[in-house]
């Protein structure tokens, strides 16, 4: 078993002629808490994308548990994975995005479900049982055969969350999670995560929560024009920020 | 009195009319069916193929909807022939009506595909399903839902437009109702009693059409 759980070697990605990740080296051991931060545009959404191949890249790879995710040598030729090799392999990462993306037409217990059902081949009884069990550590029990239309902006992303966990990921990804949510909604969704974190799931969260960030995460990492700027634990990173671009970010944000 | 004149009438010519609306009936079901099936794969390929099939497709659909149902069925009946494709007016004309339905269901099904969110896919891939499994509970479920309500219209559409096939001698509703008119004189009761009846047949599937849409609607 190779120490690191996730270990990214000099990523990079660019949408045609743009570059937005320039050789991103990060690695992740079991149970991290890891939180990328970073102005808009500085490449933290697209990097989590690529982890699970939301999003191709042109060079570097990337391995969780030591398996190269989406790319292979093939004589030579770097070459996509097939498919269905794709698709297992994004099964070890879950994803939480901005938009929750919850099914519209499947109740919050067969969200929760479909995955289990369909990708781990559960019988359905085994895997409402469990939908329901993560159901009920999101708080959402009572509401498992609601639909999303019928739920709050944060109930929604709880239920997303409880999707991607109930998978038994060896990761998890929050993607903005709580961007899209009314200020009071935030509180609960970020509760849920910090649950997670204590019952030691490894996670990598992109966020503009600082305080969250902060709290939460064992290390930081700070994105700036398509590189890590820095990294740290939160203390450092955040009291004692060695580069000027990482002063001047908290300093536009509302961390105090 | 007229009317119990017509109704004597009617009651005599009720086997023509029977039969006419059970052909009018078989060659819209036909139609429909067999356009749906061609149309879903025509919509399919116009979101999904690559690049020489999509243009080959859209080149398709684009052509058909360009050109009058009714130059279609001629061109179905009789030109055909020419080419060694020799089917009889029925043949021919449930061919020319399938086409035209395909067309029409494929811009549907495009449509409905396009309008669902990408997140959508990207979740579904999240959780590690495959293509086809996200087609299959995922965007085919939503699209579905979406697709009905102009689906439903396009059936309606094929029923008015089975009555072109009167042109090559299929004797469908309308062609019956022509003999019947030719043989008593009484073209307007016939036409306003055939009239009527369309007007059943189409109502029945809107309505048909609205209760399916109740049974499958989202709760919100």
């Amino acid at each position: 078993m190779p120490d690191n759980l996730l270990e990214i070697r000099n990523l990079h990605k660019s949408y045609g002629e743009v570059e937005v990740l320039k050789g991103v080296d990060c690695s992740m051991k079991q149970g991290d808490v890891v939180s990328i931060i970073g102005s808009s545009g500085s490449g933290k959404t697209t990097m989590l994308r690529c982890i699970n191949m939301l999003e191709e890249f042109q060079g570097g790879s990337i391995s969780i548990d030591g398996q190269e995710i989406g790319y292979e040598m093939v004589g030579g030729q770097r070459r996509r994975k097939k498919e269905k090799e794709i698709a297992r392999q994004r099964a070890l990462t879950g994803m939480a995005f901005q938009q929750f993306n919850l099914f519209p037409h499947m109740s919050a217990v067969h969200n929760v479900m479909l995955g289990l059902v369909k990708v781990k081949k559960l019988d359905r009884d085994e895997a409402r049982t469990i939908a329901l069990k993560w159901l009920d550590r999101v708080g959402l029990l009572a509401r498992a055969d609601h639909f999303p239309g019928q739920l709050s902006g944060g109930q929604q992303q709880r239920v997303a969350i409880a999707r991607a966990i109930a998978m038994n990921p060896r990761l998890m990804l929050f993607d903005e999670v709580t961007s899209a949510l009314d200020p009071e909604l935030v509180n609960e969704v970020l509760q849920v995560i910090k649950t997670l974190a204590q019952d030691g799931m490894s996670m990598l969260l992109v966020t503009h929560e600082m305080r969250f960030a902060y709290e939460v995460s064992n290390r930081v990492i700070f994105m700036n024009q398509g590189l890590i700027g820095e990294e740290g634990n939160p203390r450092d990173m955040f009291h004692k920020p060695q580069s000027e671009r990482l002063a001047e970010f908290l300093k536009t944000s509302s961390f105090s | 009195m007229d009317i119990v004149h017509f109704a004597d009438v009617l009651w005599l010519a009720r086997w023509p009319i029977l039969k006419g609306i059970g052909v009018t009936l078989s060659i819209s079901l036909l139609a429909i069916c067999c356009g749906t099936v061609l149309g879903v794969g025509v919509g399919l390929a116009l979101t999904y193929a690559r690049a020489p099939l999509r243009w080959i497709v859209r080149g398709y659909t684009d052509f058909i909807r360009g050109t009058p149902v009714l130059v279609l069925v001629l061109a179905s009946y009789y030109v055909l022939g020419t080419i060694g494709l020799d089917l009889g007016p029925f043949q021919a004309g449930i061919l020319a009506l399938a086409v035209f339905c395909s067309s029409h269901v494929g811009e549907i099904v495009r449509g409905a595909l396009q309008s669902i969110p990408k997140g959508q896919t990207e979740a579904a891939k999240a959780i590690g399903l495959t293509f086809p499994q996200t087609f299959a509970y995922v965007l085919g479920p939503q699209a579905l839902r979406q697709v009905l309500p102009a689906w439903v219209n396009t059936a309606a559409e094929m029923v008015k437009a089975s009555t072109l096939l009167s042109i090559i001698g299929v004797a469908e509703l309308l062609l019956r109702t022509q003999e019947l008119i030719s043989r008593t004189f009484m073209s307007l009761e016939f036409y306003f009693f055939a009239g009527f009846l369309y007007f059943v047949i189409n109502y029945a599937i809107e309505r048909f059409g609205r209760y399916v849409e109740r049974k499958m609607a989202v709760p919100s």
